[in-house]
């Protein structure tokens, strides 16, 4: 991030070296980022696209859920990113210390990570059923009365939410087990020497050594969260009703009814709202770094 | 890629047809799109197998895509990109006219066949005063699927106002069983009891389709509109509905109006299809009646036309392709097809007469065929409009979350989106 390049030093590689990559970069990211900027103003059929200025925006903005489907997206993404933080790091406390059957429990930690989200998504609609469902099944026999987990409007986006930590948590986990790995045993050492408890140990050297894998957990968890659709679909297609929809699954539903341009202009702003909330999270954290 | 693999594998055998049988005409290999449901499936193979005994030059593959929501995003960008199909099936009324029929299918208008094709039918696939499809199987209608035995056992009989139905509802709720099966976890399964309200709607307000084309009329203005709405919510209010309405889906709801776990499914009449696949042995315990209405004079059935079969203008085999759905749209065709499937209801080609061992629930349907005035074509044949958020909208009011004078509301700003989208005047 510091380093700088002398400027007059020539590159060693030719140009038409890069021209296979920028080939690739040009036809496979930039016309379609700078072509959906363009359908994003149009009425589009697939076939004719007529220029309608920013009517679709004005559209997106005036739909009834859009206001409803960017609130829970960013529920969504801060509980889910919080709470893969937070378990994460714990996780990888725990299997990088001295345990029984470490590389075993590892394994299943990050299990999950490896299976389909569709797969996952309706493994869990059924275990989540109301009256069928395995989880409200054994809550019965304890005799407590399980909600409707997908069902209850107020429940449901926190349900998938869950869902996805458990999917998500391993990857968050292995991040911190290699941030941790990095931590030299020489400040334990130091620590245990001067009397320092377990768990300032874990507050005064773990916690703020580990802090670049913090930051990618985070960020990576937060833009997946963001853009979360394929769990959320799956599991309740943003119902019942729309109390889980979130700005992925509008956009799906609007591409669904067959409007395009409108579908586009929602991709557009997804694009733009994550690039507003992780642009300065990102800039903000790695400063901290370098201050540090 | 596997349609370029397909046509080269097909180019192939085509050569080696020509080698073994020496020079003669060329084969012609025809695509035909259809969606994956069983019933179709079935259908088209049946259609097939017929048509090839009669022109054994041409060979027909069957193609499949998914239904719903999905398998109209298919049809609509194979159309846009020039991939579509010699052949295809789709939807007729509004749907269709979100193709643009005029630009991109063949005019099937001087079809042979077309003479024998109800008049009805010919409305919903006819733009600019051309034809652009043939009916592929029955009409089938909007209504509530119920139990037989249920209301023998109860001594219930078919109520035709919504003051009688909601009676029966509660002699059913008071003898254990589920009143009325309501199945969310399939969405739009919700939409029945606003959809099958149209012959209602109708009656009590005889223009408004045209008026609500031209954005003259609203749901949310109209009493008689909002009424389905309102019989959502007093079936939710009562408590008459199973227990996992939210998580049930459309097949849970078939087996408990087939098994008589619950005594009404409002439904489409195209579920005889699978009850008669999945429960054959309870076929005849299912009865089927119309949306009850305020006013037992005026009780009637809301219909919904069969999906028809379409040609692209991108099709390099228009002949062959006309001259196959000529076939299908014949009597003879027609009669392949109710052997084959479960009829929904009657047939749309004259001369095709459904079979005297229907089941139940069609002969149910019946008479409203046969008087007068008994019968109109669901509002989406009739306006081309239709928002698509109305099966999470019913779905709110069904559960309780939404009011239905709102829920109508925000179904307006629904249709007014899909208005715009389509370019209609005066949105």
């Amino acid at each position: 991030m510091t380093e700088t390049r002398p400027r007059s030093r020539k590159s060693p590689y030719p140009l038409w070296f890069f021209i296979p990559a920028a080939i690739i970069y040009g036809v496979l990211f930039l016309v379609p980022t700078v072509s959906s900027l363009w359908f994003s103003l149009t009425r589009w059929d697939l076939s004719t696209a007529e220029f309608i200025g920013l009517e679709n925006f004005q559209q997106f903005f005036s739909e009834p859920f859009l206001v409803k489907g960017l609130l829970n997206t960013l529920i969504y993404a801060v509980t889910t990113s919080g709470l893969k933080t937070v378990c994460g790091l714990l996780l990888a406390v725990l299997l990088t210390s001295n345990i029984f059957a470490r590389g075993f429990l590892r394994t299943l930690v990050f299990f999950p990570v490896l299976v389909s989200t569709i797969g996952i998504g309706i493994t869990f609609t059924v275990m989540m059923h109301p009256t069928r469902g395995i989880i409200n099944v054994t809550l019965e026999t304890l005799g407590i009365p399980g909600p409707g987990w997908l069902t209850n409007p107020a429940l449901a986006l926190f349900s998938v939410a869950l869902v996805d930590v458990w999917k998500g948590v391993g990857l968050a986990t292995l991040i911190f087990i290699a941030g941790l790995a990095a931590i030299s045993p020489d400040y334990y050492e130091a620590a245990r020497i001067d009397g320092a408890t377990r768990l300032q140990q874990f507050f005064r050297i773990t916690l703020p050594l580990v802090r670049p894998a913090t930051v990618i957990v985070v960020t990576l968890s937060l833009i997946g969260g963001l853009r979360s659709f394929d769990l959320i679909w799956a599991m309740t297609r943003g119902g019942p009703g729309f109390s889980s929809d979130v700005i992925a699954s509008v956009i799906y539903k609007q591409y669904q009814a067959g409007f395009y341009g409108l579908s586009t202009a929602g991709n557009v702003i997804l694009f733009a709202l994550i690039a507003v909330i992780i642009l300065p999270f990102t800039l903000w954290f790695n400063r901290r770094e370098v201050e540090e | 890629m596997t349609h370029r693999i397909k046509l080269i594998l097909a180019g192939a055998s085509a050569l080696l047809a020509l080698v073994a049988a020496g020079p003669s005409h060329a084969d012609t290999t025809l695509s035909f799109l259809i969606d994956n449901n069983p019933d179709t499936v079935a259908a088209a193979e049946a259609l097939v197998a017929a048509y090839q005994t009669k022109a054994p030059d041409v060979t027909i593959e069957i193609e499949q895509r998914p239904g719903g929501g999905e398998g109209d995003n298919i049809v609509k960008t194979r159309l846009a990109t020039g991939e579509m199909s010699d052949v295809f099936l789709y939807n007729s009324g509004s749907l269709l006219q979100a193709l643009k029929p005029a630009q991109t299918l063949v005019d099937l208008s001087g079809l042979a066949s077309q003479a024998k094709v109800d008049e009805g039918f010919k409305s919903v696939v006819r733009a600019d005063d051309k034809l652009y499809g043939v009916p592929f199987g029955t009409a089938m209608a909007g209504g509530i699927l119920y139990n037989r035995k249920i209301y023998q056992d109860l001594g219930l009989s078919v109520p035709k106002t919504w003051a009688d139905f909601m009676a029966n509802n509660e002699k059913v709720k008071a003898s254990g069983k589920v009143a009325v099966a309501q199945t969310y976890r399939d969405t739009w399964t919700s939409q029945l009891f606003v959809l099958a309200d149209y012959y209602n709607l109708d009656a009590a307000v005889p223009n408004f389709a045209a008026d609500y084309t031209a954005n003259k009329a609203k749901y949310a203005e109209t009493p008689a509109a909002l009424k389905g709405f309102e019989r959502l919510k007093d079936v939710h209010d009562a408590g008459l509905m199973n227990e996992d309405f939210g998580a049930a889906s459309y097949d849970d709801g078939l087996r408990m109006v087939a098994t008589g776990e619950a005594a009404h499914y409002p439904m489409l009449s195209f579920a005889v299809g699978a009850l008669k696949q999945n429960y054959p042995e309870n076929l005849n315990d299912v009865g089927f009646f119309a949306q009850p209405s305020d006013d037992a004079a005026t009780n009637g059935l809301t219909v919904w036309m069969p999906p028809a079969l379409y040609i692209p203008l991108t099709s390099q085999h228009t002949e062959e392709a006309r001259k196959f759905v000529d076939f299908a749209g014949s009597v003879e065709a027609c009669k392949i097809m109710v052997e084959t499937n479960a009829v929904q209801g009657p047939s749309l080609i004259d001369g095709c007469d459904l079979p005297a061992d229907v089941p139940p629930a069609i002969k149910d349907m019946l008479p409203y065929f046969e008087a007068k005035d008994k019968t109109t074509p669901a509002l989406e044949f009739v306006s081309p409009i239709k928002g698509p958020a109305l099966e999470q909208i019913t779905v709110e009011v069904g559960s309780g979350i939404r009011q239905p004078a709102d829920a109508a509301k925000l179904y307006d700003d629904d249709v007014r989106k899909q208005a715009k989208q389509l370019g209609l005047p005066n949105w």
